[in-house]
Formats: C-alpha cells, sequence, structure tokens
C-alpha cells in the first residue's frame, strides 16, 4: 500500500516531463539529423531488457503467497507467454493466462 | 480536392487503430484497479493516464512503489521502459518533421505504441504522402484510442476498491507484462536480451532500493545489441 502522496506526485510530475522529453526527443529538437547506430542499436531493446527483469521476481516469489513459490501463478505465467509468443496476440495471451490462473487456483484450492 | 484528403486521410487512420481498443480497454481499466489497490486516489490515477499516458511504465512505476523504492529509483526505470519512444521519434522525424513546433508537440504528447508502429508502416509503403496528409492519418489512428484509455482507465479507478481478493490481482501486472513482452520475442536477440534480464534481475534481487532492476535492464540492452551484431554478421558470412 502506497501512503505518500507527496511521492506519487513527484513520481506523476517525473514522469510526465519525462517521458514527453523522451518522445518530444527528435521530432522536437534533435530534428533530422541520423542517429548514431549504436544507439538505436541499443534503443531497440529497452522493453525486452526491462519488463522481464520486472515480471521474474514477481512470477517465481509471489507477495501474496509470502514469498513461495505458486504453482497458479507460475502456470499462468507460462501459459501468457508461450500462448503470446506463438499467436502474437496480446489481448489472446492475457485471457488465456487469466483463465490458467483461475483455473488453477480454483483446482488446486 | 485538396482539402479532402486529409480527412480521408484521419478516417483511414481510425479505421486502422480500432481493433486496438480490445486491448487497450482492459489494459487500461487494469491500470486503474491495480493503481488504486496500491492506494492511489482517482485524481492521482487519472493524472498518471492522461499525463504520462504510457501503460507499461504506469505500471512499473506502481509496482515499485508498492516495494518501498526510492523516488529516484521509480523514476529512473519507468523512464527507462519509455526509451523505446526516443527510437519512435527518430523513426517519425523524417516524415513529420517539418510541421509548426506546436503541431510536433501534440504528436509527441500521443506518441504510443499502436499509432507509432501504424503511422511507420504506412509512411513508409506510401512515401508520397503530403505532411498535413502524414498527419491526419496519424491523429486518425490517436483518436480513437486515446478517449478510451482515459475513459477505462477512470472505469478502472472506480471499480478498483470493490475487487475481492479472490480474484488474485497481484497477478494482472505480470500477466499483462508478459502478454506484452512474448510478441516482441522476434529475433534471437530480443530473446536473449529477455534472458539476460530476468536472469539478472533475479540474481540481483539482493540489491538495494529496486537498482537490481536497472542494473538487469543495461546489461540485457548491451546483450541485445551484441547478439544483433554477431547475427547480423555471420548473416553476411
Amino acid at each position: 500500500m502506497i501512503t505518500d502522496h507527496t511521492m506519487i506526485w513527484i513520481v506523476i510530475v517525473a514522469l510526465a516531463v519525462g517521458s514527453f522529453l523522451i518522445r518530444f526527443s527528435f521530432l522536437g529538437i534533435v530534428g533530422d539529423r541520423p542517429m548514431p547506430e549504436w544507439l538505436l542499436r541499443h534503443l531497440r531493446y529497452t522493453p525486452v531488457a526491462v519488463l522481464p527483469g520486472l515480471v521474474a521476481p514477481l512470477v517465481l516469489w509471489p507477495a501474496a503467497t509470502g514469498g513461495m513459490t505458486d504453482p497458479a501463478r507460475l502456470g499462468a505465467a507460462l501459459m501468457t507467454l508461450s500462448v503470446g509468443y506463438f499467436s502474437r496476440n496480446v489481448l489472446a495471451a492475457i485471457l488465456s493466462g487469466a483463465a490458467t490462473l483461475y483455473g488453477l487456483l480454483y483446482l488446486l484450492g | 480536392m485538396n482539402s479532402s484528403n486529409p480527412k480521408r486521410h484521419f478516417l483511414r487512420g481510425m479505421r486502422d487503430a480500432l481493433p486496438f481498443i480490445l486491448v487497450l480497454v482492459p489494459f487500461a481499466a487494469l491500470f486503474g484497479v491495480v493503481a488504486t489497490e496500491a492506494g492511489l486516489n482517482v485524481v492521482e490515477v487519472m493524472s498518471f493516464s492522461v499525463l504520462v499516458i504510457a501503460g507499461a511504465a504506469q505500471f512499473t512505476a506502481i509496482q515499485l512503489m508498492t516495494e518501498n523504492a526510492p523516488t529516484i529509483i521509480v523514476i529512473l526505470t519507468a523512464l527507462a521502459v519509455n526509451l523505446r519512444m526516443a527510437m519512435y521519434s527518430a523513426s517519425l522525424t523524417p516524415y513529420l518533421g517539418q510541421a509548426p513546433m506546436w503541431r510536433r508537440a501534440i504528436a509527441a504528447y500521443f506518441m504510443v505504441d499502436q499509432p507509432y508502429a501504424l503511422s511507420q508502416i504506412k509512411f513508409e509503403m506510401e512515401r508520397n504522402l503530403t505532411v498535413s496528409e502524414r498527419y491526419a492519418y496519424y491523429f486518425g489512428t490517436v483518436a480513437p484510442l486515446a478517449p478510451f484509455w482515459y475513459g477505462s482507465s477512470y472505469v478502472g479507478a472506480v471499480a478498483g476498491a470493490q475487487v475481492p481478493p479472490a480474484f488474485a490481482l497481484d497477478f494482472a501486472m505480470p500477466i499483462t507484462f508478459l502478454a506484452m513482452i512474448a510478441p516482441a520475442l522476434r529475433t534471437l536477440a530480443h530473446v536473449a536480451a529477455a534472458t539476460t534480464s530476468i536472469i539478472l534481475a533475479l540474481l540481483m534481487a539482493w540489491m538495494p532500493y529496486g537498482s537490481g532492476l536497472l542494473v538487469a535492464a543495461i546489461g540485457a540492452m548491451i546483450v541485445g545489441a551484441q547478439v544483433e551484431l554477431l547475427t547480423a554478421r555471420k548473416a553476411r558470412q
């Protein structure tokens, strides 16, 4: 539970300004000058570099079970990943992950 | 004749973006629910969705705040998630860069994944579009998505407090993120980057204040870039 509302507002304002500046960077400031290839090469991987690392501990050590690996959550994660990988469909992946989670939670009681 | 062309492209953009509403509505509602559960009020949830307008970064910030990470780590990690948009900005500049500053600023505010992807493909395939036709198409792709993003966040925030714990909402965010990552694993380099990110994040979990994730992300970006270089070199031989 987040109780520090000043912190929440600092984060909102900083992310609003920061996200806008990232989006505005080339379109508004740098213009049409070519970007160094090495930089583009690293930026390409930002989502797959940040999000898996953020999710991995939540999958293996969920706070809801006191940090114990939970077969329902692990199964749901693997199902989401495989459906998303093979179907390339975000919505299908979310729905099958949720179905697996609820199915396993129900079955495993 | 000339004045009717931008309108046609605006409508075309709207039509191309319509299917994405299906993904966006549950995602935005989920943000409202998860953020409310985490302790944010409706005004804070809406400020996130309207001012930041970047789902993955918003979820990241909420997650790290519930883990009591320091403010600076929350901000840096969430912005790292958004760094991909610098790439979007760079790749749209040749097509949208000649417009007045205010127009480019509005386009920058709305630069999210789906409009970027649709517009990039459109502009690349139809090289002879005028700048105003391109803006018409771009804003056309934004028009159906942005209102649903704001509206669904609101619905989620209002409904959020009433969701019982049996729904295991703690796991909504991991599922959503995995669903976003999986289709992005297109090449060996993407798979290598994702794998590195997971291994490093788990190994660095002892590091204080969520700083392990930043280390993991930087390491994963380097691995992704290096594997891309190696793969390209091999393909040339």
